[in-house]
């Protein structure tokens, strides 16, 4: 089933990482056992800041989700020969980041145990239904799409004609699922922050910038651990996708900033000096938003001189860069700040608390076991072809 | 019973008709609840707070210490913060008293981005809440742009001192606000705050009925509207 065997047989070094995936996934279950019982006032959210950690990781990996587009377009549509091996890996990360992303929704509600009035009462007005529904399809396609490729490839046959306009469909429904998660937060009136047309492209960049980016990590690790040049083609292809999104992304938020500041619309401008000057003396997420911008533009740094890009150390260094900067914009700064102020123009911090951020945690390391176990799989079905190849 | 097919696709067309033409009569004819606050009044007991003593007491809403568990369904706050675009530094009502409490918006985005319709538009105009479909979300309180809404972030009953037996507690894990007593004004009563204020500076009525105090009121005095700018169209006014 599913060719899971193929995840059971593994190195000392395989089983132990396991484990350790295994020890955090189980933090995270006793921390959410706590939530579970005492209600989400064991997190650092309150009546102003009603969303924080949890939201914010689900936007992030939203992006993450999507960014499997970004080889699967290239290789399908511009038949890009050196995304041929990282196809299904792409795809099963996607499958990896939307798994997560659902559970980030799911520790996030204050009634669990409700979640099936979603489906009971389906309400087309209300932008998390199309949302759901984005999420959903975009898991069941990804997971099929990679599953039948990958079994053709095992069989040494070409993949079923049937796949083809699912894969298709897969493409713009990679652009839909970030630009609904975008429309979640700009279609609301009062969050001057999130109310701009620009946040759905700028999800998209930045999407574009942190999947890829985190692929191009994925690769190297593979190569080194399986001592496989194959891993280490798309590498650099994915490097100029990287600097391409990332420099849009950088651009785009330079474009927030100049409408906010030169017109100076107080609404406009009040949640962008809470997260890079701060308010009133309130400063907890400048250190955090200052992190980004450095590791955005050294990375830009790293990216755009190709003499450095071309080199697989320093692009893994500039790949994990943007993957933090773009972390913290998203997954922390975006969401918390645009609570800052609140209506009233209070202005209430958060930062999570220690059982929020174990919680996290462990719905990262459950992505994370999800995404070993699927790469495993693919791993040990090309050295079988590989062995075979030799033969 | 014996019913034709026939006979029994008759009723329920009849029954579906009726139903569709009482909702659009009630829509047209009924009342459509609406509050003004006269802060001029309001300042005149400067530490007065009966109304919000009142209303929480009417509908078990927690005393909870923490600022950031805080529950309410109505809360005082100068003009200086719930008008803070309007009124500037040398404005003489910088500093008089808004009641602030669910608007029951003709609009109301936080019955639009709710996934479940467990907040919903009453054909009355009151902006209502289903707790036991609530899924604790707390979209709705993102999309509020007047922050009227709270959240249970703990179970809220050890925080009920005195609890009113006639009104439903709430569990942990939903989103709570001011009703417009719709529990009280079904049987005729105003809403508890109204009642309570010692200078009748609250004023609850039907906005239908060009006949109402409310609607004399509105055509007579200035008044403004939080936020007007946004679509929501409040249904709570203030005079000045
Ligand atoms: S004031 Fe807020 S909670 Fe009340 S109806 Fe308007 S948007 Fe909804």
């Amino acid at each position: 089933m599913f060719m899971l065997e193929k995840a059971m047989a593994g190195s000392r070094r395989y089983w132990l990482w396991i484990f350790c995936l295994l020890a955090v996934i189980g933090t995270g279950l006793v921390c959410y056992l706590r939530q579970l019982d005492h209600g989400l006032g064991i997190t650092g959210l309150s009546r102003d800041v009603t969303w924080g950690l949890y939201i914010a990781q689900f936007t992030f990996l939203v992006g993450v989700a999507a960014s499997a587009v970004m080889v699967v377009l290239p290789y399908y549509l511009h038949n890009a020969k050196a995304f041929a091996k990282v196809t299904i890996l792409g795809e099963f990360l996607a499958v990896s980041a939307v798994t997560m992303c659902m559970l980030f929704i799911f520790v996030d509600m204050g009634q669990p145990a409700r979640v099936l009035n979603v489906l009971l009462y389906p309400t087309p007005h209300s932008i998390m239904f199309w949302d759901m529904v984005s999420l959903g399809g975009y898991l069941v396609l990804n997971a099929v799409i990679a599953l039948v490729t990958l079994r053709a490839e095992r069989e040494e046959v070409p993949p079923p004609g049937w796949i083809k306009p699912v894969i298709l469909i897969s493409i713009p429904w990679a652009v839909s699922i970030h630009t609904v998660t975008a429309f979640l937060y700009n279609g609301l009136p009062g969050r001057s922050l999130w109310l701009t047309a620009i946040l759905a492209p700028r999800f998209l960049a930045s999407a574009f910038a942190s999947g890829p980016a985190l692929l191009i990590l994925l690769c190297l690790l593979l190569a080194k651990v399986t001592r496989s040049p194959l891993f280490r083609e798309p590498v650099q292809k994915l490097g100029v996708i990287v600097t391409y999104a990332m420099s849009i992304s950088v651009f785009f938020v330079l474009l927030e900033l100049f409408t906010a500041f030169y017109s100076q619309i107080p609404e406009h401008t009040e949640s962008l000096r809470y997260m890079f000057a701060g308010l009133d003396g309130h400063t907890r997420l400048v250190p955090w938003m200052w992190t980004s911008n450095a590791l955005a533009l050294g990375a830009l740094a790293l990216l755009l001189v190709p003499r450095y890009r071309h080199n697989d150390s320093l692009l893994a260094i500039a790949s994990g860069m943007v993957f933090f900067s773009l972390w913290i914009d998203k997954g922390i700064g975006l969401i918390v700040a645009a609570f800052v102020p609140s209506p009233l123009g209070a202005i209430t911090e958060y930062s999570p608390s220690l059982a929020e951020a174990l919680i996290s945690l462990g719905v990262w390391a459950f992505g994370l076991l999800i995404l070993t176990v699927l790469s495993k799989i693919v791993l040990a079905v090309r050295a079988r072809s590989l062995m075979e190849a030799v033969k | 019973m014996n019913l034709t097919r026939q006979a029994f696709l008759r009723l329920t067309g009849i029954a579906f008709l009726t139903g569709a033409a009482r909702k659009l009569v009630a829509a047209v004819t009924g009342p459509r609840w609406a509050m003004a606050v006269d802060a001029a009044k309001c300042a005149t007991q400067p530490n007065c707070t009966r109304c919000i003593a009142a209303c929480h007491q009417a509908h078990n809403v927690p005393a909870i210490p923490d600022p950031r568990h805080e529950i309410h369904w109505i809360a005082k706050e100068p003009f200086a913060r719930t008008f803070a675009a309007e009124e500037d530094q040398y404005s003489p009502v910088r500093a008089l008293p808004a009641m602030v409490l669910c608007n029951h918006c003709e609009n109301p985005p936080c019955v639009r981005v709710c996934p479940v319709q467990a907040t919903f538009k009453r054909e009355d105009g009151i902006v209502a809440m289903d707790w036991h479909r609530c899924i604790g979300c707390r979209y709705c309180m993102a999309a509020c742009p007047y922050g009227a809404r709270s959240f249970n972030w703990e179970d809220p009953r050890p925080y009920i001192h005195n609890p009113n037996p006639e009104f439903p507690t709430r569990t942990k894990g939903v989103v709570e606000k001011c009703t417009f007593c719709a529990e009280r004004i079904g049987t005729g009563r105003p809403p508890a705050c109204v009642e309570a204020c010692p200078q009748k500076a609250l004023v609850f009525g039907n906005l239908a009925d060009p006949q109402s105090p409310l609607r004399a009121l509105l055509a007579s005095r200035r008044h403004v509207r939080r936020k007007p700018e946004l679509g929501t169209q409040p249904n709570v006014f203030y005079f000045l």
